[in-house]
């Protein structure tokens, strides 16, 4: 069986949406995952210490186990103890913890990197610690790790593949959807890695965007 | 917690362990092949040398490893490449893996002090000379640790291989899953065994760190 392209365009459809929600995925995921990111950090280095250790040991969890156990995990793991998510939701969650826990170390460091002078200048000027913390020292960490963040960031939208894995129509499941009807693999899958690998160039256009902006504002 | 069930199946957990230590090996030896390779590429004197290699890393680097996989176990055999699933997934994850460790290589080669190599071959080195006296030995000092991010996350990233049905921990923990329902427990075995192999695994790198440094 040789190559065929033309089982390609009546799937054009399919395959559409399934850029759509790599990207939607993709999207959600990375703003849960940056967000996330800056809370455990701050929860990490300041919270209480009951909280901290349990907290660690989540992230080394997280760190040292595959994304794709996590996700089955939450999809499959969490109905057995009544909580039953649908799959967009579950591999969000799961795509979104997992880079958290990610951001979070480089975010942790960057705060201890910001000058002390900071943190005491804030307090002087009459902010609670908490204040200082939130208004003053993470704004300036989180400018300063945003091109290792956006690296993360590059591979959550390639990880998003896995979570075709638990029933997401994304591009991987759209593809082999197509598959399933025309049993044509190698010209969906080179089409689908065609299409990440645009989603691809993209993402890195608007992230070295941001990196400008971030740099413009020190 | 079903302490029975976990006692019940860990043996054939362990046997499924000992399936990804077999796949985290070969393929982070195949990607050490390709990360030279495709650094020596990279920093080549040819123009068309160094594109094919910044080809190779950025098609690898720019699209999902599973679908790398996919396209090499089921479209493989439509281009007359017909492999059964343990070797494709080696193969696979193994290039795949080269593409990040190529950059890794490349970033210590040329953080070496550019002097470094310019002072060698001032005092009478060839090229390769200098690079293979001088600078490799400083480079390969400085991409221990970085190479050790690189195979800390291709341990992680065996459990691909499990979608093309190789019968690793991941494999193993969704089969145990489907048939027992009990997918906290088959959780935290195979989570339990990952995080011993990328334990010892990473002690294993900064052993081997910490020497080179004493050196």
């Amino acid at each position: 069986m040789g190559l065929d392209f033309s089982a390609i365009p009546p799937f054009y459809g399919t395959l559409a949406i399934g850029v759509l929600w790599t990207i939607a995925i993709t999207v959600v995921a990375a703003l849960l995952s940056f967000f996330g990111g800056i809370l455990l950090a701050m929860i990490a280095l300041h919270g209480p210490q009951l909280v901290k250790q349990p907290f660690r040991f989540v992230s080394w969890l997280f760190m040292g186990t595959p994304l794709l156990l996590q996700l089955f995990l939450i999809y499959f793991g969490l109905v057995q103890i009544g909580i039953d998510l649908p799959a967009f939701v579950a591999g969000v969650i799961g795509l979104g913890l997992h880079y958290a826990v990610y951001n979070s170390e480089l975010i942790q460091t960057a705060i201890v990197a910001v000058d002390r002078g900071q943190m005491e200048a804030a307090r002087t000027l009459g902010l609670s610690r908490g204040q200082a913390l939130v208004r003053v020292v993470v704004p300036q960490a989180v400018r300063d790790v945003i091109p290792p963040i956006g690296n993360n960031m590059i591979a959550l939208l390639k990880d998003s593949a896995l979570v075709s894995a638990i029933g997401v129509t994304e591009l991987t499941l759209s593809a082999q959807l197509a598959i399933g009807r025309t049993y044509r693999a190698f010209e969906f899958y080179a089409v689908a890695a065609l299409l990440y690998y645009i989603i691809n160039l993209g993402m890195e256009a608007v992230l070295r965007r941001i990196e400008r902006r971030a740099r413009l504002s020190r | 917690m079903d302490t029975e069930l976990i006692l019940k199946v860990y043996p054939y957990f362990l046997e499924a362990a000992l399936i990804t230590v077999e796949l985290s090996v070969l393929t982070v030896l195949l990607g050490l092949i390709c990360g030279a390779l495709g650094a020596a590429a990279r920093l080549s004197r040819f123009a068309e040398v160094r594109f094919l290699g910044a080809a190779y890393v950025s098609f690898f680097r720019g699209t999902p490893a599973l679908i790398q996989l996919f396209l090499l176990y089921f479209g493989g055999p439509q281009i007359g490449i017909q492999l059964d699933a343990f070797t494709a997934g080696v193969i696979g994850l193994g290039i795949n893996i080269g593409a990040y460790m190529a950059e890794t290589m490349r970033g210590a080669i040329i953080s070496v002090d550019r002097g470094q190599g310019e002072a060698a071959r001032t005092l009478g080195l060839s090229r390769a000379q200098a690079f293979r006296k001088v600078v490799l030995p400083q480079a390969m000092r400085l991409m221990i640790r970085p190479l050790g991010v690189n195979i800390n996350a291709q341990i992680k990233a065996t459990a691909l291989v499990s979608a093309i049905s190789v019968v690793e921990l991941t494999y193993t923990a969704q089969r145990y899953i489907g048939s027992t329902y009990k997918p906290f427990e088959m959780f935290l075995l195979a989570g339990a065994l990952y995080l011993a192999i990328i334990t010892v695994t990473g002690k294993g790198v900064a052993f081997l760190d910490r020497k080179v440094r004493l050196q």
